[in-house]
């Protein structure tokens, strides 16, 4: 380390109080930053969990689907239409809608009723007990263990229940990697009992899943899709919307987006006013150093890479702090739904260092204007 | 001669409210040569000293450092400059309270771009001249005035100055101190390579100048010099 930055640290470490303020404010903000934008990511990841669940790689939709929660029904010759398009090796009907479950203690819940292809059980999640063949058994359905499972009374193979005043049994134990995030348990059931049993409209399909035979196919699917008045996507592409279709039209991204904007002031407030003070504290040293033949950019490398230290410090802390809560809450809410990525770690970065940024241009602008001559008057 | 001013004028603000700090002043240092620039508060002595060392830019004038006009120089040159060729003790110190006795003396050699372990070590032979060698890890608020004095006449020297400027370097201190501390710096800092500018109005010390400049009103005055 240069001698210089080693004077700059000592300097930094030398006012303890100032430099506790400093870490703790920058360790707060990005603690609440993370929570903010980790519980986000969770949420928007968890309201996902169909797409990245079933696995498809190509998902026919009505152009106004938004989320795969909410579908627009489509006609069965759409189906047949894309299992024709050149490019696509098969393509697979999907129902998503919810049913009305009555338990043996005659109470009612809701539940998300998931209709896989019949014939090829395209999505089908892995089991944890029964086998997969047993959902065609008469009125089967795969229960999902998750959070939410508990509110069907936890039920075990065999167990039998009444959905949409049609009888049901559950046939097999499901797992899926990611928990529903609107709090209603899953059933899976077969396409054609889903379709026939639940209450529906006109048409049922609720999406086509599609496998094209190479990458390079899906531009033409989806612009021959598009020709039919439907709109071929991704998974990727379609958890993209899915992701914007809360971060901007609902308010829970507007909401989140600003408790992070607070915790993003609270913190640069802290940090900017507690610097500030500190280079306050130190001009007459800044003034000294610069008349005995500290160039300013000198000063100002010692500056920047203060606010960095302490940056840098608050980052750490407050990263480790929202990853142990993060990771308390997982063990203990099951349906805690927060995750930390490299996106939200990235995001607090960033704010860390305009942070860093604006709390040294703050000082430096203070630190250029010393007059050395200062330090000639007693 | 080490040091040349010619014609140096420095005011603040404009007429009719114009302050003359400098007026037309003019005067030289010659190596081995302990000048004082004495003369009551608002004479201009400070303005001088900070137009001298390339800290206060004057109105009119030249001031020529070992034949070069720095007020020609860039602000970059004109920090390297002051490092370089300059050494200060200032009126307050200006000691940084954080550092070890040590680790201050150690500042210019840091600046300089010396290695850490290579400026404490020289920093430490300072100690030696300036007699503090059992101080070397306390921090300024734990050393005497003259302490504190004579680490900022080692932070001045440790670098090897041409030039090494006292502002005022007996206001905080008692009679006696003050007066060890002056003669200290003329046996044992001032050489052939060097010269010293002592701006004080404390005439107690006036025994050890080499040549006395007396200010009044921003200007030069003639006065009897000290018999050598």
């Amino acid at each position: 380390m240069s001698g210089l930055l080693k004077l700059a640290l000592k300097l930094l470490l030398g006012d303890r109080g100032k430099f506790l303020t400093l870490v703790i404010g920058i360790t707060f903000a990005v603690f609440l930053m993370m929570l903010m934008t980790s519980m986000f990511f969770g949420i928007i990841q968890h309201s996902a969990a169909n797409i990245i669940n079933t696995g498809a790689r190509i998902w026919v939709m009505d152009p106004d689907v938004q989320t795969p929660q909410n579908s627009i029904p489509m006609p069965e010759y759409v189906l047949d239409v894309v299992r024709s398009i050149p490019g696509v090796d098969y393509a697979v009907p999907l129902y998503v809608g919810a049913g009305l479950v009555r338990l043996d203690s005659g109470t009612y819940q809701a539940a998300t009723v998931i209709g896989l292809d019949d014939a090829t059980l395209f999505g089908r999640p892995a089991l944890l007990a029964g086998r997969p063949l047993d959902i065609y058994r008469n009125n089967a359905f795969f229960v999902v263990r998750d959070a939410n499972y508990a509110k069907l009374g936890s039920p075990k193979l065999g167990t039998t229940f009444e959905i949409n005043d049609h009888r049901g049994i559950v046939a097999g134990i499901a797992k899926v990697s990611i928990g529903s995030l609107f709090g209603l348990p899953t059933l899976y059931t077969t396409y054609g009992r889903a379709t026939q049993d639940l209450p529906s409209t006109r048409y049922v399909m609720s999406f086509i899943l599609a496998q094209p035979k190479s990458a390079a196919d899906i531009p033409a699917i989806k612009r021959a899709v598009a020709r039919l008045g439907y709109r071929a996507l991704t998974d990727r592409e379609f958890t993209t919307r899915n992701d914007r279709f809360y971060e901007f039209q609902t308010a829970m991204g507007t909401n989140i987006l600003i408790m992070t904007l607070i915790s993003f002031i609270v913190g640069l407030s802290i940090a900017a006013e507690t610097f500030y003070m500190f280079v306050l504290d130190n001009l007459e040293r800044f003034g000294a150093l610069k008349a005995i033949g500290a160039r300013s950019s000198e000063l100002v490398t010692m500056i920047l890479y203060q606010s960095l230290v302490v940056s840098f410090l608050g980052f750490g802390f407050g990263m480790l702090l929202a990853s142990a809560l993060v990771a308390f809450g997982k063990l203990r809410i099951p349906n805690y739904a927060a995750i930390i990525t490299y996106q939200n770690i990235l995001m607090a970065l960033a704010m860390v260092l305009l942070i860093s940024g604006i709390s040294a241009y703050i000082g430096i602008r203070r630190i250029l204007r010393i007059d050395p001559f200062v330090v000639f008057r007693s | 001669m080490i040091l040349s001013a010619e014609g140096v004028s420095k005011w603040f603000g404009e007429a009719p409210a114009r302050t003359d700090a400098l007026r037309d002043v003019s005067f030289s240092v010659n190596h081995n040569e302990m000048l004082y620039i004495v003369g009551p508060s608002g004479s201009g002595k400070t303005t001088l000293l900070s137009v001298i060392s390339g800290i206060l830019r004057p109105n009119a004038g030249t001031v020529l450092v070992e034949g070069k006009d720095i007020w020609r120089f860039d602000a970059d040159s004109l920090a390297d400059f002051r490092l370089h060729t300059l050494g200060f003790v200032f009126q307050d110190y200006h000691l940084f309270p954080r550092l070890t006795t040590l680790e201050n003396i150690a500042v210019p050699l840091i600046l300089r771009r010396v290695p850490w372990d290579k400026g404490l070590e020289k920093a430490r032979q300072m100690l030696e001249i300036v007699e503090l060698t059992d101080k070397a890890e306390l921090t300024p608020n734990r050393l005497s005035g003259g302490e504190q004095q004579r680490v900022a006449i080692a932070r001045a020297i440790v670098a090897e100055p041409d030039l090494l400027i006292l502002d005022e370097p007996t206001a905080s201190l008692d009679g006696d101190t003050g007066r060890r501390i002056v003669a200290f710096v003329r046996q044992q800092i001032l050489n052939e390579r060097r010269a010293i500018i002592v701006v004080t109005h404390d005439d107690r010390i006036y025994e050890y100048a080499s040549r006395i400049i007396h200010m009044e009103d921003g200007r030069i005055i003639e006065r009897p010099q000290p018999a050598p």
